[in-house]
C-alpha cells in the first residue's frame, strides 16, 4: 500500500514562468516551442486550437498572435522556488518532482489542519497570495495517481487509487513525473486494445513481466494504483561485526576487563549510527591453540554501550576462570555480533520510572549471575492459567519475554502480567476460566518431580480413588517418599480433575487431596501437603511449608 | 550531613584512637553520609565519627554503643529499612528489613516470602537462591510481586560467589543452603550486605544473625475428616536476635492467611506463655 501522497500542480509551469519573465499579460496566447515542437502552452492559446506536439508553424495558424518562447528549464526551476517555499511554509518533507510539479506526504498536514480537504484549500490559498500563481491539488495513495488526481482537482479516498485509475485513458502513462519515457509502450497497448488502465491493469502481473519485461511490470503498477516498486524492504543490515586481536594473548581477568570495553563501544557507536540497539549480541572467541568459544547474550532490554561491555567482560571473565571448560591458552581473538537488532529508539527511558534504577541494577546482577551458571540459572516466574500450581507457574530465563504458558483469568495473574509488565504480557492476556481450580493458599514449595507417596487406612490398607472419584477408605497414614508413615491429623477431598480429555493421548485423570501429617518428633511441625493420585499411585505434588 | 549526624551522638561519644579503618575512606566519591553509615555498618556494636576524614588516613575517632543509637540509624539522611507488610513489623527491629543486616527466617519458607512481599510492591528486587521448588504462586498470594522474584534454584557449588554477585544488585536476598557454606564465606557475604546496603535473608541456621525468626506451626484450619480444604494455618514466630533485636518478641499469625495473605491471629494469646 503506498503512502498517502499530496501532489500540487501547477498546470502549464513553462509557460507561466515564461510570461512571467517575458513580463507579458498573464491572458495572452502564448507556447513554449523546443526543438520547433509546442511544449506547453497556455490556456489561452489551446482555446484557439493549440495543442502540445504541434509545429510551430501550424500553433501559429491556429493562433496568429501566439507568443512564441524559447525552451529554458534553468528559468522554470528559479521561478517555481517561490512555489515550492510557500508549500514548505505549510507542510514539512516537501519534495519538487519537476518545475510545476510538488510532492508531499498527506497524512502530517492532513491531521494538522483538519482534514484532506482543509489542507488542499489552505494550499492553494498560499500559493495564489504568495507565489501569484494557480494551482491545483490532488490527494491519492501513491504519486502517480496523485499527479493524475492533481491534473484533474480530485481528492481520491484512501485505497482509492485503482478505482479511480481504472477508467482513465492508457496515455496517461506519459504521465509519470519520474520522467521515464514510456511512449513506445503505450503506443504498443494503445494498439493491442488496452485504451484505459484499468483494462492494463486487469492483465496478469505474470504475462506482462513475461511480455513486456521491467518498464512494463512498472508502468503495470503504476496502473493498478500501486507504488513503482514493492514496498521498501528494510536494507539488508551492514556487517557489523566489530573483531579484535590480542597479542599478546588475553589470559588474565583484569586484562579482559580492560579489552572489552573499546569493541562494545565501537559496535554500540556502529548501532547508534544507523539508529539501532541490539538485543542479541554474541561473543565468540578463539584461543591460541584454535579453541572457539561462542555464546549469545539475549536481553529484555536493548544494550547500551557500558551494557555490551559488561557481557562482554563477563562472558570472558566467565571463559577464563571457568572450571571445566576454561580454554588451555589465552584468547587472541574476540568477535561482537548484533544477532538481532531493534531500532534504537527503544534505548529511551521510561517517563514515569518504569525501567528505573533499581530494575537497572538487579538486571545487571541477574546477567552476572547468568555468566557464572549459564544462562538458565536465572529465572522468573509467570502465572498464567491452569488448574494445579504447576500448571500456572512457568519459570521464564531471565532475559526472555515473559509470556505465561496459558491464559489466565484471575486478578492474582492479571497483576503480574497486564499491569505490570505492560511490554511482555499484554496481549497474552486472553481471559479463560479454570473451573476446577485449587484456590488459595497454594503449597510453598512445588515439586517439579512429585515425590511418591502412599496412602493407607487404619487397617493397613492402601487407599486408592475408585473411578467416581471417591476414596476407598479414610486415611489414616501416609508415606512420603519412602520414609516411615506420619500420622494423619486432618484431610480433605478427593476433588477429581479431568482434563484434555477430547484430545486423544492427551487426556489426564486424577484427584486431588490435602492432608496434614501430624508430627514425628518434638523438634517438628505438622506439615500440610498435596496428594495427588494419577493412574493408582499417590504422589505429593506440593507441601505447604 | 556527617557533622550533624556527629554532633547528634556527641553526648555520649568517648574519644577513641582508631587506626583500622582507613581502607573505608580511601574515596571520597561517597558523601559523607553515607560514610558514616557505612561506618556503622561495619562497626556493628559502636558509632564512629570520624573528625577530617576526608582525604585523611588515619582519624580520631570517637564511639557510643549502637544499642542506644539504634533508633538513629534509620534517619532521613540514612536510607530507610526495606518494609515489610503490617502484621510482620513487630517482630522486626524498627518495624523492616534493615538495609545491611543479615535477618534468619527458620521454619517456614512463606515466612521467608512474606517478608519479601512489600519491598517488592515498592519496587525493590528480591532473589531466592537455592529453592528448586519454590511455589511461585505461594509467593505471589502472600503478595510478592513475582516480576521482581528472581529465582536461581540450583546455584550449584558456586552458592557463595552467585549471593554475593546478587548482594550487589538485588535489594533482598534469599538464600537456602547455607549451612554448609564455611564460616570465613558467611562473614564475607554478611560484610558484602552490609557495605551494600542489601539484606541477607538465609532460610535456617545463621550463626551471628542480626535477628533471627523462628516460626513454630500451631495448627492448620479448614480441612476435617474429609470435608472442606485448608485454608489457614496458625503460627507462633519468635524473634531473637543481637542489638536493637536482643528483645524478644512473638506474634501469633494465620501464615497463609485466608487467600494467602499473612494475617494476625485472631485468637488473643499470651505471648508470655509462648516465650
Amino acid at each position: 500500500m503506498p503512502a498517502r501522497v499530496m501532489v500540487v500542480w501547477c498546470p502549464d509551469w513553462p509557460v507561466t514562468a515564461g510570461v512571467a519573465a517575458e513580463d507579458l499579460a498573464a491572458r495572452a496566447p502564448a507556447a513554449v516551442v523546443s526543438a520547433n515542437r509546442i511544449v506547453a502552452c497556455s490556456a489561452t492559446a489551446r482555446a484557439q486550437g493549440v495543442r502540445c506536439g504541434q509545429r510551430r508553424r501550424e500553433a501559429q495558424g491556429c493562433c496568429p498572435e501566439l507568443v512564441v518562447l524559447t525552451d529554458d528549464p534553468d528559468r522554470d526551476a528559479r521561478a517555481f522556488e517561490p512555489v515550492a517555499a510557500a508549500v514548505e511554509g505549510l507542510a514539512p518533507g516537501v519534495e519538487v518532482v519537476c518545475p510545476g510539479l510538488i510532492a508531499l506526504p498527506a497524512r502530517g498536514p492532513a491531521r494538522y489542519f483538519g482534514g484532506e480537504a482543509a489542507v488542499a484549500e489552505r494550499i492553494v490559498d498560499v500559493i495564489a497570495t504568495q507565489a501569484r500563481v494557480e494551482c491545483q491539488v490532488g490527494i491519492a495513495d501513491g504519486l502517480f495517481a496523485a499527479t493524475l488526481a492533481a491534473h484533474r482537482g480530485l481528492l481520491v479516498p484512501p485505497q482509492g487509487s485503482a478505482g479511480f485509475l481504472a477508467p482513465l485513458s492508457i496515455t496517461e502513462l506519459h504521465q509519470d513525473a519520474t520522467g521515464v519515457d514510456r511512449a513506445a509502450l503505450v503506443d504498443l497497448l494503445h494498439r493491442l486494445g488496452l485504451r484505459t488502465l484499468g483494462a492494463f491493469a486487469a492483465l496478469p502481473v505474470d504475462d506482462i513481466a513475461s511480455r513486456f519485461g521491467l518498464d512494463g511490470v512498472r508502468a503495470h503498477r503504476l496502473a493498478r494504483g500501486l507504488g513503482e516498486r514493492p514496498l521498501a524492504r528494510r536494507d539488508p543490515p551492514a556487517d557489523l561485526t566489530v573483531t579484535r586481536r590480542f597479542d599478546p594473548p588475553l589470559d588474565r581477568v583484569d586484562a579482559v576487563a580492560f579489552a572489552s570495553r573499546e569493541p562494545a563501544e565501537q559496535l554500540h557507536a556502529a548501532l547508534a549510527a544507523r539508529g539501532l540497539a541490539c538485543i542479541r549480541l554474541g561473543i565468540s572467541a578463539c584461543t591460541e591453540a584454535g579453541e572457539e568459544l561462542h555464546r549469545v547474550w539475549r536481553c529484555a532490554e536493548p544494550l547500551t554501550a557500558s551494557g555490551i561491555a559488561d557481557r562482554v567482560r563477563w562472558q570472558l571473565d566467565g571463559w577464563l576462570t571457568s572450571r571445566d571448560c576454561r580454554p588451555s591458552t589465552g584468547i587472541t581473538l574476540l568477535q561482537l555480533t548484533p544477532e538481532e537488532v531493534i531500532g534504537g529508539q527503544a534505548l529511551q527511558r521510561g517517563l514515569w520510572g518504569e525501567s528505573g534504577e533499581d530494575d537497572e541494577r538487579a538486571g545487571r546482577a541477574l546477567v552476572r549471575v547468568q555468566a557464572m551458571l549459564g544462562p538458565d540459572a536465572v529465572f522468573t516466574g509467570v502465572i498464567g492459567g491452569g488448574r494445579d500450581p504447576t500448571d500456572r507457574v512457568r519459570l521464564v530465563p531471565w532475559g526472555d519475554d515473559r509470556v505465561p504458558a496459558r491464559g489466565a483469568e484471575d486478578p492474582l495473574a492479571g497483576s503480574s502480567m497486564c499491569t505490570e509488565d505492560p511490554l511482555a504480557g499484554s496481549s497474552m492476556c486472553t481471559a479463560s476460566p479454570w473451573p476446577g481450580r485449587l484456590p488459595a493458599p497454594s503449597p510453598s514449595r512445588v515439586f517439579t518431580r512429585p515425590l511418591p507417596a502412599e496412602v493407607l487406612d487404619d487397617a493397613g490398607c492402601v487407599v486408592g480413588v475408585s473411578g467416581r472419584g471417591r476414596l476407598t477408605g479414610v486415611p489414616y497414614r501416609i508415606a512420603m517418599d519412602g520414609n516411615p508413615p506420619r500420622r494423619v491429623l486432618a484431610w480433605a477431598g478427593p476433588w477429581p480433575v479431568e482434563e484434555r480429555w477430547w484430545e486423544p493421548g492427551g487426556g489426564r485423570r486424577c484427584a486431588r487431596m490435602q492432608a496434614v501429617l501430624d508430627v514425628t518428633g518434638p523438634a517438628d511441625d505438622p506439615l500440610a501437603v498435596l496428594l495427588a493420585c494419577e493412574t493408582g499411585h499417590w504422589r505429593v505434588e506440593g507441601i505447604y511449608e | 550531613m556527617c557533622a550533624i549526624l556527629a554532633a547528634a551522638a556527641l553526648d555520649e561519644l568517648q574519644l577513641l584512637r582508631f587506626t583500622g579503618i582507613e581502607h573505608l575512606f580511601d574515596t571520597d566519591a561517597f558523601p559523607a553520609a553515607a560514610q558514616v553509615w557505612r561506618c556503622l555498618g561495619t562497626c556493628r556494636h559502636s558509632l564512629w565519627e570520624v573528625t577530617g576524614m576526608m582525604g585523611v588516613g588515619v582519624a580520631s575517632v570517637q564511639v557510643t554503643p549502637a544499642s542506644t543509637l539504634s533508633e538513629r540509624l534509620d534517619v532521613p539522611g540514612g536510607r530507610p529499612s526495606y518494609p515489610v507488610i503490617e502484621p510482620l513489623t513487630v517482630l522486626l527491629p524498627g518495624g523492616g528489613l534493615r538495609r545491611g543486616s543479615v535477618i534468619a527466617v527458620r521454619g517456614s519458607l512463606l515466612l521467608l516470602l512474606a517478608l519479601l512481599a512489600e519491598a517488592t510492591v515498592q519496587g525493590t528486587w528480591a532473589a531466592v537462591i537455592g529453592v528448586g521448588d519454590l511455589g511461585v504462586l505461594a509467593a505471589a498470594e502472600a503478595g510478592v510481586v513475582v516480576r521482581r522474584l528472581a529465582l536461581i534454584p540450583r546455584p550449584g557449588p558456586d552458592l557463595a560467589p552467585v549471593a554475593a554477585a546478587l548482594l550487589d544488585g538485588v535489594g533482598l536476598v534469599a538464600l537456602a543452603g547455607a549451612d554448609g557454606l564455611p564460616a570465613r564465606a558467611r562473614q564475607s557475604l554478611a560484610a558484602r550486605a552490609r557495605q551494600r546496603g542489601s539484606v541477607l535473608l538465609p532460610l535456617g541456621q545463621w550463626p551471628g544473625a542480626d535477628v533471627e525468626l523462628v516460626c513454630r506451626v500451631e495448627t492448620w484450619h479448614g480441612a476435617e475428616g474429609g470435608y472442606g480444604r485448608l485454608r489457614s494455618r496458625e503460627v507462633v514466630v519468635r524473634a531473637v536476635g543481637r542489638g536493637a533485636a536482643a528483645r524478644p518478641r512473638a506474634a501469633r499469625l494465620l501464615l497463609p492467611g485466608p487467600g494467602g495473605a499473612v494475617t494476625k491471629a485472631l485468637r488473643h494469646l499470651a505471648i508470655k506463655a509462648v516465650l
